[in-house]
């Protein structure tokens, strides 16, 4: 460890921490360290379980009529994919970056409300682990990840599926609420002196919101869980049409919390993105005031933009139009984000590191899954292609193009401080490409699939070209998405034994959670550096006395 | 007659065309908007790249003005967009104002029923209409939410129960339209396939009379063993065939079962062949459907599937 250091300990590895040696330690743990850490290790084993399902997906779908597996089996499998993909994977890996960042980056010493945090972890991984029980309890859920009634009550479903869908869900989301709530608070109260809320890192701030979206999204899903499971189980009518319950209802309630829930998913991508642009190109983040400003617009506006899923349930001509309006609109902060990440890469001096090569192709990526998105807002192209593979290309565009490239940037960029050592550089790079050929070459063409008439949610086909040849390629290239992953696990096991000791602060950043070794003591830091701007490693290096933000 | 393609460039009735033309300037200003985005990263990535030697960077905290820009052009655009979407709403799918439908859609699980109100046909799974009139269907569901979607015709709409949901088709080429059900309804959600026959109005009008007409009785030793078996097993418990004793409403309706191209909502041909396949175990073909299989010997579903053959 250099002299430098900003405690006297020497710490290179996790393992240099002797508080963190025993397992008790972890598992008694108020750490918001070590809690991220379960949080991001958790959810990349249910990644590679959803993996696994979308493969087996991608198996059934390779030809045409295929009997791989039964229509029963599929509907199971494409709903707990979509099911951990949103809430076992990409929430809790939010989750576990928010929760280990934040405090980090605000120079605080923990969490607000550490046991908290600790009971949203454990709530989370409990809520996962009874999810999957359900295999061996007499059947998975097999409505999709979006459940629609009336094929969630009893008559239509029988086995306990979707029980056990409804009681995980509600588990895992007073875990979410309670981690919003944590998040909230701890930025507005912990941040160091001289860090005012507009001083915050983008990171932070794009945290913080979502916290809100956070804490007012999940209740809608929370009471729609509790009206289904008292359908199901009390009989209660609220979504059975046949006794005078509404159909509309559940998906009014559900895309209420569902279309925030994608923002949820999008922010602290957004809030990663805007931390490793600025540190590779060696700028400061262009027009900070537009992008804190756009992410409280998305905000908000992701409350008014639910009806988007419902454009082909009948509704009035009023309320379509207002919806149209409002996710088009949605759009524009957005775009915002898109051209001032550029305008920080624009004059600068880009390092094109791994980290930078993801965050690259997230540009990109996200972009095109935002321009069909905004097809969906046009009313009558919805009309045609909702329910279509166009949507599934657009959501894995949005989620995997866009938010897994960004968690992957924020992995390289921030691996050497969580755990003391770099990744490599060149396996990372292997992985960047394997991934951006197995990515497109899986989702581009379901954009085709959609336009050429294919519904989703559908365990076969007839053979009717081009069908059987789009699905053909899609499903080849999904193995070289899986491959990426496995070039990423070998990185990640290579580099915890091998890899080149990152020391304090390997990529130049700006942020305070560089002003600490690499990995953080458990107290975080020995002393924060003062805070006199945005940037008070820069301002460190560059000696600014001024108190200019 | 020609089996039309699925994809919605393949558009046949003046919505679907409409639908289309709105795709069409979407996709426009997308690649404007997408290769101005790739382009600028692009270059951003070859001009900016680091240089061995360079020093730090100009910090540009940013420009106010040149944001507002960014700002203001989309916006522009999307208005654009936003108006083009309300005219085309418009021309798709104007509201229903005291209009009878010409024809009533009944989704099931997973099959398809239609009601022709005003000649009081009923049928199944293929729907019959004719070229050049514009028709309004009226979407319902008998169980869970499905979808009506045939692309080469133009929107989808969902189907929901206690609801009613309308769509304005005005066919203009004939042909045999493949549609399906686009909402996920369960487990044979896969096969639960549309069929719109568009014929000239003649041929039409002549399907229709055909449909009223109760059928002949069946002749020949196999197809009268066929209807003995239909309604000695529980065949008549779910479908109707008219001028029997069947009178099941649960499956789809019978009565001219002869007529149609596919079997199991266009799972399969309709030949005897595959019907007889289709009345051995139909769970083999369409796994999961509310078929049972009824247990009958070869040479038993060989005969009613000559008697339903018959059935024209």
């Amino acid at each position: 460890m250099s002299k430098e250091s900003p405690t006297n300990r020497a710490i290179n590895s996790l393992a240099d921490i002797k508080e963190y040696r025993s397992m008790l330690s972890w598992i008694t743990s108020v750490d918001h360290k070590q809690i991220g850490i379960m949080y991001i290790v958790s959810a990349f084993v249910f990644f590679l379980v959803g993996l696994g399902l979308a493969l087996a997906m991608r198996i059934q779908l390779m030809v045409p009529v295929s009997h791989f597996m039964s229509p029963g089996t599929y509907n199971q499998i494409f709903t707990m994919h979509g099911t951990t993909m949103v809430f076992l994977m990409a929430m809790p890996l939010l989750f576990g970056f928010s929760v280990y960042f934040v405090p980090l980056m605000i120079g605080a010493r923990d969490m607000a409300f550490p046991r908290l945090n600790a009971l949203g972890y454990w709530l989370y991984l409990f809520g996962a682990l009874m999810m999957y029980f359900s295999f061996i309890a007499g059947g998975a859920p097999d409505a999709g990840w979006f459940s629609y009634a009336p094929l969630t009550e009893r008559g239509y479903s029988s086995s306990p599926g979707i029980d056990y869908w409804a009681l995980s869900l509600l588990v895992m989301g007073a875990g979410s609420v309670a981690t919003g709530i944590n998040l909230i608070v701890t930025v507005l109260t912990l941040r160091t002196p001289g860090m005012t809320l507009t001083r915050t890192p983008l990171f932070v701030w794009m945290i913080f919101f979502n916290a809100f979206l956070v804490i007012l999204a999940l209740p809608a899903l929370n009471a729609a869980l509790v009206m289904i499971l008292a359908d199901r189980q009390l009989n209660a009518h609220f979504f059975s049409p046949a006794h005078g319950g509404s159909a509309l209802l559940w998906q009014n309630y559900f895309w209420l919390f569902g279309h925030p829930e994608v923002y949820i998913l999008v922010l602290p991508a957004f809030g990663v993105i805007s931390e490793v642009i600025p540190v590779f190109s060696r700028k400061v983040i262009y027009g900070y005031g537009f992008m804190a400003a756009s992410t409280v617009a998305i905000a908000f506006l992701s409350y008014g933009v639910w009806i988007h899923h419902m454009f082909a349930t009948g509704l009035s001509y009023v309320i379509l139009y207002v919806f149209a309006g409002s996710s088009m609109l949605i759009a524009i902060p957005t775009g915002i984000k898109i051209f001032n990440w550029i305008a920080t890469m624009w004059g600068g001096s880009i390092r094109f590191t791994t980290a930078m090569l993801f965050a690259t192709a997230f540009l990109i990526q996200f972009t095109v899954g935002g321009l069909s998105g905004v097809a969906f807002a046009a009313i009558p192209i919805d009309w045609q292609l909702t329910d279509s593979y166009f949507v599934v290309a657009h959501i894995h565009y949005v989620l995997l193009g866009g938010t897994l490239f960004a968690m992957f940037a924020g992995t390289y960029y921030w691996f050497p401080k969580v755990t003391g050592r770099m990744l490599s550089e060149k396996i990372g790079k292997l992985h960047f490409w394997l991934m951006v050929l197995g990515f497109n070459g899986t989702f581009f063409g379901m954009h085709l699939l959609g336009v050429a008439g294919m519904p989703r949610r559908a365990y076969t086909y007839l053979d009717r070209p081009p069908l059987g040849t789009l699905h053909l390629i899609s499903s080849l290239f999904a193995f070289v998405l899986a491959l990426a992953i496995l070039v990423f696990l070998w990185n990640v096991v290579r580099s915890l034994r091998k890899g080149e000791v990152a020391g304090d602060n390997p990529w130049g950043g700006w942020t305070l959670e560089w002003a600490t070794t690499s990995p953080p003591p458990v107290e975080n830091f020995d002393r924060v550096p003062p805070v006199r701007g945005r940037r008070p490693l820069w301002d460190l290096a560059h000696k600014k006395e001024g108190g200019q933000p | 007659m020609k089996l039309q393609d699925t994809s919605v460039f393949d558009a046949n009735s003046p919505q679907a065309r409409a639908i289309l033309h709105l795709f069409y300037f979407d996709l426009v200003i997308s690649a404007v908007i997408f290769l101005a985005v790739a382009s600028l990263v692009i270059y951003a990535v070859i001009r900016f790249r680091q240089r061995p030697g360079e020093g730090e960077p100009f910090q540009d905290p940013g420009n106010p003005k040149l944001e507002t820009l960014w700002t203001i052009i989309p916006a522009l655009i999307l208005l654009a967009l936003l108006v083009a979407t309300a005219y085309t709403m418009r021309v798709v799918n104007p509201p229903v104002i005291r209009s009878e439908p010409n024809v009533v859609v009944i989704a099931h699980q997973w099959w398809w029923e239609y009601r022709y109100p005003q000649s009081g046909v009923l049928t199944a799974n293929e729907l019959h209409m004719p070229v050049g009139k514009k028709w309004l269907l009226c979407v319902e569901s008998a169980d869970v939410i499905h979808d009506f979607w045939v692309p080469g015709l133009g929107a989808k709409v969902d189907a929901i129960p206690r609801n009613q949901n309308y769509l304005w088709i005005t066919p203009s080429k004939t042909g045999v339209y493949p549609g399906t059900c686009a909402e996920f309804c369960g487990e044979e959600h896969a096969l639960m396939g549309i069929r719109v026959i568009v014929q000239p109005q003649e041929e039409f009008e002549a399907w229709q009379q055909s449909q009223l007409r109760v059928p002949a009785k069946p002749s020949g030793v196999e197809a009268e063993r066929g209807a003995q078996l239909f309604e000695e097993r529980t065949c008549m418990n779910c479908h109707t065939i008219a001028g029997t004793k069947a009178r099941g409403t649960v499956g789809p309706d019978l009565t001219h079962v002869g007529d149609r191209q596919t079997l199991g909502s266009g799972a399969i041909p309709n030949t005897w062949e595959q019907l007889t396949k289709w009345i051995m175990d139909p769970q083999k073909i369409k796994p999961g459907c509310n078929m049972p299989s009824l247990k009958l010997t070869e040479s038993q579903a060989h005969d009613i599937a000559i008697y339903l053959e018959a059935l024209k």
